[in-house]
């Protein structure tokens, strides 16, 4: 238990260090450390799979994506464009309405958390892959569909630009 | 028995780190004496009995240099930048079994740090981080030379991870298993190796080794013609010296993957017809394993000595173009056969 309040911990004070930093860079290698804490908090969960996913996907392959974006643009602290005031309050209210949800959302999962813990060994691949591929067989087709059509979008978008040109 | 099994796993991370190190080491040596083969000239001969010490004095040398940080680096960063490459390409080599069971005194020691169950998920995860030490170090040099070289480090890591996944997954579908010791334990013998089922995924995984090592001829981030000295261009003394090993040791452990993955890791022809005990055949995997490891080592090298470096858009429409496809291709080969042999001939 004391792991998870030091992992708990180091997950919001490193998500916080991602929000205050001035340096986009900075915050997305702070962003990236965030994963990792989720990934040690999927660990102790034991859902393995869904720990290196989330390490291969986010920290490997997104967060390089990020990394390499704000390297392109080299954004620092003196061109970075301020946000007007009306941003900033539409935001606060945005953030404060996300709150309202989740503080909802976890009152009604409060008296039941018995159910949350189940079957200790379903997060291990292959009770993950017999549930994925029997139970859920039309959610994960879908949502694969979903993903593709969005790399097809993507390409489209891409190959556009270069006609202008 | 919980203090014998942290100090026994203890004593192998140790060696496993070690002899890393020491493979890094001499693998400096090696291709400066295969270069010199490949080129009809000695190559280094004169520190040490053939030049064996030379690896040594490379070290001290780097060592003693003046260390730079440029005025203009951001500090923290730079020195982040070859502390994260070092370290990654060391944490990498923890599922790979090395061995079978070593029967010492009572204790049975399994000569593998780490036998998790998705090994093999495990190492991708670590190859996809290796590169933000490049990233961070080149961004972080505050240079244009380092940050293309950075820039192009981390678009070839990413298009050729996704082959490599794919080459993977085909072989996944033959293996059954994501646990590295399991894998390695179904190629007993030599008929069995992975390498007779899966010869074009086997192919597609190296030739993406290649390009996650940032091997000729795949060593644009690190092109000089180009740019300079690639993202390490700012950097001197020990931390240049850092890059370098950890390019080394990656090589090492991606020539240990491929030995584990596809060439029956410590499995030997004749294995069980030897009427050796365990122990005997342990050892003796051990060095099957490390032959299969150093034919590979100097795989890498003979190809830096014969081939050329690709262009960029070369690069990308080998990894996009040919091998993802190719990968795809294999994977539903790999389906058909697979169900084509459970349906009609299980």
């Amino acid at each position: 238990m004391s792991v998870f309040y030091l992992v708990a911990f180091l997950a919001i004070f490193f998500a916080l260090m991602t929000i205050f930093t001035k340096n986009p860079v900075h915050s997305v290698l702070y962003l990236v450390v965030t994963f990792f804490t989720l990934t040690i908090h999927y660990i102790l969960l034991n859902a393995q799979f869904l720990a290196v996913v989330n390490f291969i996907v986010y920290m490997g392959a997104i967060m390089v994506l990020f990394l390499f974006v704000l390297m392109l643009l080299n954004m620092n602290e003196e061109s970075e464009p301020m946000k007007s005031n009306l941003v900033k309050v539409m935001g606060a209210i945005a953030g404060i309405c996300l709150i309202a949800t989740f503080l909802g959302a976890f009152k009604v999962i409060a008296p039941n958390n018995e159910f949350v813990v189940g079957n200790a060994e379903v997060g291990l691949v292959k009770n993950l892959g017999k549930v994925l591929f029997n139970e859920f067989l039309l959610p994960f087709e879908i949502s694969s569909i979903l993903l593709l059509t969005a790399m097809v979008g993507a390409v489209l978008l891409a190959k556009k630009e270069v006609k202008k040109i | 028995m919980e203090g014998a099994f942290i100090l026994e796993k203890l004593i192998l991370v140790v060696i496993v780190f070690t002899v890393s190190l020491v493979i890094a080491m001499y693998s400096t040596l090696a291709e400066r004496k295969i270069a010199g083969f490949m080129q009809d000239r000695h190559g280094p001969n004169r520190a040490g009995f053939g030049g064996l010490l030379q690896p040594l004095c490379d070290g001290g040398k780097f060592f003693f240099k003046e260390e730079i940080i440029p005025a203009g680096a951001h500090r923290p960063l730079f020195i982040l930048g070859p502390t994260l490459a070092i370290i990654t390409a060391c944490i990498s080599s923890a599922v790979i079994p090395w061995g079978q069971t070593l029967t010492v005194g009572n204790r049975e020691v399994v000569l593998q740090v780490a036998d998790i169950n998705v090994g093999v998920l495990y190492i991708f995860g670590v190859v996809a981080l290796g590169v933000y030490g490049i990233m961070i170090g080149g961004w972080a040099s505050n240079n244009k030379f380092s940050l293309l070289g950075a820039i192009r480090a981390a678009s070839q890591s990413i298009s050729y991870e996704i082959g490599m996944g794919l080459s993977l997954i085909a072989l996944l579908m033959v293996t059954q298993t994501l646990s590295m010791s399991e894998i390695v334990a179904q190629q007993s013998g030599f008929v069995n190796w992975n390498i007779w089922v899966q010869p074009i995924g086997f192919l597609i995984f190296m030739t993406c080794a290649f390009a996650e090592c940032n091997r000729v001829p795949f060593d644009l981030p690190e092109c000089e013609t180009e740019l300079v000295g690639g993202y390490h261009t700012e950097y001197s003394s020990m931390k240049l010296g850092l890059y370098m090993f950890s390019e080394y040791i990656n090589m090492f452990v991606s020539s240990a993957l491929m030995a584990a993955l596809y060439f029956g890791g410590y499995n030997f022809p004749f294995m069980h017809d030897l009427g050796l005990s365990q122990n005997w055949i342990t050892i003796l995997g051990v060095l099957a394993f490390f032959l299969k490891i150093f034919g590979f080592i100097f795989f890498f090298m003979w190809i830096r000595w014969t081939l050329p470096r690709f262009r960029y858009d070369q690069l990308m429409n080998l990894g996009w173009k040919m091998l993802i496809p190719l990968a795809i291709a294999n994977i539903v080969l790999t389906g058909v056969i697979t169900l084509i042999k459970d349906t009609y001939f299980a």
